[in-house]
Parts: C-alpha cells; structure tokens; sequence
C-alpha cells in the first residue's frame, strides 16, 4: 500500500507499541540554555544518565548576547543559564557548540547546516520551531522539558499517532515572493489551529522549486498553524544540501545513504486525511497586522473592518488585536511606518535570506525614521559566508547594525528587545502581544520586505522595487 | 508527580481565544532554572501594570472573588505557540490544577500531564455556559472527578468529559513517565541493537 512520509517515519521507529500510543525511538535530540536545565537536573535527582549522549547535541542560542562576545554577559541570570548548560553538558557528556566555537548558532540553523538533521529520522528539541528539520524529510517537533528529561533518559518518546494534511501549493510564485510569504498565506487560510492534531506534509510545484532554505522557512511555521509537525519529502536538492556536512554518517557510503533517505518520500498515490491546496502565484508578499501570524494580508491589502467581520468572537479578537497594534480599520498596510527592523530568526536567518535583503539594501539608506536596523545571522557559518560574499559591508554601508548569532530580537530575551510603541518589520515567526518586548508592535514580513521597509520606513510592495 | 483524583475549587474566567504561552509566562522569565516560584510570572504582562508591581485591577484573576481559584476556565486554543513548560509550572505554581477550555494547543496539552494538571477539552457551547455561570455567581465552584469523568456544578448537575485512558490513569496514579518507559528497556536495546544491524 502507497504510505506517506510521516507512515513511513513513524513505522521505521516504533519501539513499542499500547493500543494507539507508541513508544518511538529518536534518532536526533537538539537541546539548548532555556530549556533544559531543568531536565539535566531531574535526571541528577532520580540517578539517571543521558543513556545515548552521542546522538545529543547542545547549543547556546536563545540568551546569548550579539554584540561584546568575549565579553563576559552582563546579565547574571543569563549568565548563570549558560553556565549550567556548559557543566550538564560536561557531567552528562553531551557535545556542546558554546559561544565561541565555529559551529554555534541558532538550534534550528545549525542542525542541518552540520548534517545532523537527515532524511528519515525523528527530531526532537525543547523548542517548537523544530519542525524547520522537516524540510529534509525528518520527523521533527518540540516538546516540553519534561519531555526534554524522557528523551534523555531513554532515548525516546511516548506518541499518539497525528492525522496527515497535505497542503499542495500549485503553480510558481511571482518574482519576489517567498517562502516566508508561502507559510504565511498557509497560516492565514487555515488559521493558528488549522493544524492542530495533523502532521502536514509540503507538496507541489512551488513547494518543489524552493531552495533548502525556502523549505526550512516553511516547515519551521508549520507549528503557527498548530500542527504536531511539517515535513517536505526529500529530493535531489535535499541530497546535494547535505552531501559533504560534517557530521554525516561515516560507515556508510554516500550512495547508499541517498537510497536510505529518499526511500523515506511520499509514494505516489499515497493518501492524507485532509488535503488543502493553494495558488502560489495568486500569493502576494505577505504582513501580518495583527498579534496573532494568522492575522496577515498582502501587502496591497488593509487592516479589516469590524463591521465586515460576522463572527462575534472574531470580530472582539480582531478589535483587541487592533488595540495592541493601534492601528485603524481599513488601513492600508503600504501607509503603516515602523522606527524597528529585525532580520533573522530561525525563521529568516540563512544565508538566502541575507542574500535576498542584501540585494535590496545595496546603494540605499535607512530611514532617518529608524531608531534601530538589527542583521542577526542564524549562525557563525552563515554569518563567515555572508561576510566571504561581502553582504555585511552592503548592510553596514545603508546603516544596519551586524551582529553576532542567536535568537536575538525573536523571541528577546537578551538586550536586543522592542520597547513600548516600538513598531517593528521582523522576519521572526511570531508577532505575539509582547513577544519581541513588552508593548512592542510586531509585523511578520520577508526578509525583502523587512529591509524595503527599512529602507522607505513603511511597509512597501517590493515588486516595484528598484534595484542597484 | 502529584495524583490527581477529584478537585473541588473555586473558577477562574479567562475570556480570550487564542492565549499563547508567551501571555502565560512572558520571556523575561524563562532564565530561571529552577521549576518552581513562577507563580509571580504568570499572565504578567496582563496581570501586572506597567510599574512592574502594582496589579492590573482590570485582569480577571486579581478580582477579590476569584482569588485561591484552582481551575481555569478558557477559550479555544488555549497555550498555542512556544513549547516552554514554564507555562504549566506557572499555571500550577500560581495555584490552579485543571483547565477547562474548548481546544489546547497540542505541546501545552502534553506539558500538563506531565506535571500532573488536568486540561479538560468540552464543546464550545458547554463551555460559554460555565462562563455565564462563573460571571454570574460570585465564588462559583466546581468539582471534577477524574475517576468519574465528571464535572459537578453547584446546583448538583453533572458534566462528562472524554480523556484518553493512558493519559487518565497517569494521572490518577501521579505515574512517572520515564519510569513507565524504562518497564520496556529490553525492547530499547533491542530496537538500538537491530539499528546498528
């Protein structure tokens, strides 16, 4: 019988198996400063070691700092954190990427930027963006610290099986327009619970044509829909992404691996209990006006009108929502200015994206109306390539701050954070009330449109932009 | 972990669809690496004014009347967003030990049990009723018996709730789940041993 992706994974590492619940083996584990001290310092409590430390890796990423690295961190909690992570990882002999190695950055870039994240395995890490490792065909989901404490300990994890949605974008996009356009278009059409319960699993011609990146920018929100997980099937553009990383397996040979992988991809004919499809050249670049990513328009669009809106609790979620954002109904988003840009994130923090920002920044200014132009890479790999392709120097010649790695103003638990009022184009994953700091207003865009409206200080159709 | 069995307490409203854990426990907070003492964490941004001390007299949970709550009664998809576990820890420090919403996000739902809270899941408008019941009645109580599967209003009616088997009978026993799964060691080795091949 035809099986999809997710069938065939969840087969492969069935330990156990109790009515609907199984016991899945896990073949990857990502663990980072914020999420698991707690889950070192149960398995001290109970007497328990990391049963396999090999297949565990660490990163310092969500807390650290981007500007003064050799510096010792100012903040003493944060300090502390990333203290502890270095002596879990020293007691329970797990590899640590720490601040200052080559290969440190953020989790969910550096996975597979080192050929951690393969084909066919299950991937876990206390975070929920790990569903960005499903863009090479891996099982890949967050879990909670407790959980982060299970995998530890026995190296696997108690599931139910999840539904399976495909959602098939059709046709080609239009120039400019990206996959961070592609995801959020998806979380607008089926809301941030449309997932719930499903895993999803990227299909179609446009889905097809994205680069590696792209696809990691898809699946790393598939979890803004609610979904368990996002997975795209591997393909030769998978397979050339991975060949030569550094920590691909060594006893197998690289032919033998590419057949082990992409044995793992949908059959032809296999079916989904939900299937959603989408126009990809019917996609305009994307703005959220709201605080939740389901709340977004085309950039030509406006922010709704309360009276348009049917449903009673819709209609009082969107009049709040507006009330956070202070923004009017049936404002054109091209007329919203911001004084904040943030590019980066696992989301939008690969070389592409640099890439993609550079080539518009190139011969402009910032906007005088700009208090800050923060360039976060995701790693220390792509911030060396950005800085090989001299895309730092086209950054800081139109006035964006460079900085070092790490989660930096997504999630703003270090000094790079919004202040009350603050409006800010961020190519992060989430424009949650307070999320890039209390009181701040967050606009989930592109990194192009991030840094067009860097540029013009509003929100601009970057489809007209001229470029140098 | 703690069993959870029956809980009699005192219903707290939340009126909001949609509530993310970064409202439940906001960043600021996730530096600690302790498990306990988020209890001042909670719904901060929401429950306390911009001072940083002074409560939001405005926030549901700081009326007089619904103060010691221990359930928290929710909106639809509720703890979507960020995996952080501090959000139960939070929930469970501040006091309350059962949710009763429509829908969960999935990671939150998973994060409960782990710390012996009960999410309860009931239909919409089941759930807007026990609000206009909360609203009305100053102190309004309920009485969950997880046992049961029951929900026992002031006035003696009773509502079931549907709760996977495993997961209920976890937490009835306050069962470890590392400990459930270390029952099956030989079947990790096993697994491990055929993957080497």
């Amino acid at each position: 019988m035809a099986k999809n992706i997710y069938e065939k994974i969840w087969g492969a590492h069935i330990v156990h198996e109790d009515g609907d619940a199984a016991l899945l083996y896990i073949d990857r584990h990502f663990v980072h400063e914020v999420t698991s001290p707690q889950a070192f310092e149960g398995l001290r409590l109970a007497n328990r070691r990391v049963r396999r430390p090999e297949l565990t890796y660490a990163t310092m990423d969500h807390n650290i700092p981007t500007t003064g690295r050799g510096m010792p961190i100012k903040d003493p909690l944060s300090k502390k954190q990333v203290e502890v992570m270095e002596q879990n990882c020293a007691d329970f002999e797990v590899e640590l990427f720490n601040v200052d190695d080559r290969r440190n950055g953020i989790v969910h870039v550096i996975g597979p930027e080192l050929g951690l994240t393969q084909p066919g395995f299950t991937i876990v890490c206390g975070d929920s963006h790990t569903s960005t490792h499903g863009a090479f065909g891996a099982l890949a989901f967050g879990i909670g610290t407790s959980e982060v404490e299970h995998v530890l300990a026995t190296q696997t994890l108690s599931q139910r099986a999840s539904k399976t949605m495909e959602i098939r974008v059709n046709g080609t996009l239009a120039t400019g327009i990206t996959a961070k356009d592609i995801i959020l278009a998806i979380v607008g059409k089926i809301g941030t619970a449309g997932g719930t319960g499903y895993v999803i699993e990227f299909t179609g011609e446009a889905i097809r044509a994205l680069s590696m990146e792209g696809r990691m920018t898809v699946c790393n929100m598939t979890i803004e829909a609610g979904a368990r997980a996002g997975l795209i099937s591997p393909d030769e553009k998978t397979l050339a992404y991975l060949k030569g990383r550094e920590f691909l397996p060594k006893d197998t040979s690289w032919d033998d691996l590419c057949a082990r992988w992409s044995a793992f991809a949908s059959d032809e004919g296999c079916a989904y209990d939900r299937l959603v499809e989408l126009d990809a050249s019917a996609i305009e670049p994307q703005v959220t006006w709201g605080t939740s990513p389901g709340m977004v328009t085309g950039v030509t669009g406006k922010t709704p009108v309360l009276k348009d809106i049917s449903d009673s609790s819709m209609r009082a979620a969107t009049e709040k929502a507006l009330g956070y954002m202070d923004l009017g109904e049936g404002v054109a988003m091209e007329e919203v200015r911001i004084n904040k840009m943030f590019v980066g994130s696992c989301t939008n923090g690969r070389i592409e994206d640099l890439r993609a920002a550079s080539a518009l920044a190139k011969g402009y200014t910032v906007s005088e109306s700009l208090d800050q132009a923060l360039i976060v890479p995701g790693s220390q790999e792509v911030k060396q390539q950005a800085e090989q392709e001299g895309l730092d120097a086209i950054f800081k010649a139109a006035g964006f701050e460079w900085r070092e790695p790490g989660c930096s103003m997504c999630l703003a638990m270090n000094d790079d954070y919004l202040n009350p009022g603050d409006r800010c184009a961020s190519t992060s994953n989430r424009n949650f009330e307070g999320r890039q700091g209390k009181g701040g207003r967050t606009h989930l865009v592109s990194p192009a449109m991030a840094v067009a409206a860097a540029i013009n200080g509003h929100f601009t159709d970057i489809r007209n932009w001229k470029f140098n | 972990m703690n069993p959870f069995t029956t809980l009699k307490g005192i219903v707290a409203p939340l009126d909001q669809p949609n509530v993310d854990t970064d409202q439940i426990i906001p960043k600021q907070f996730l530096k600690r690496v302790g498990r306990s003492g988020y209890e001042d964490a909670l719904f901060f941004d929401w429950r306390v004014l911009d001072d940083g001390k002074t409560l939001n007299p405005d926030f549901a949970l700081n009326e007089p009347r619904y103060q010691g709550a221990s359930i928290l009664l929710a909106r639809e998809n509720f703890g979507c967003g960020s995996s952080r576990e501090h959000a139960p820890w939070a929930l469970d420090n501040y006091g309350f030990r059962c949710i009763i919403a429509p829908s969960y996000a999935d990671i939150f739902y998973g994060n409960c049990f782990n710390n012996g809270m009960l999410p309860i899941a009931l239909s919409d408008a089941v759930v807007d009723d026990l609000f206009k019941a909360t609203l009305a009645n100053a102190g309004y109580e309920l009485t969950v018996d997880l046992p049961a599967q029951t929900i026992t209003q002031p006035d003696g009616s009773a509502l079931s709730f549907e709760i996977d088997a495993f997961l209920k009978e976890r937490l009835i026993n306050g069962l470890d789940q590392i400990g459930l799964t270390l029952r099956h060691e030989e079947k990790i080795t096993a697994f491990e041993k055929a993957a080497q091949g």
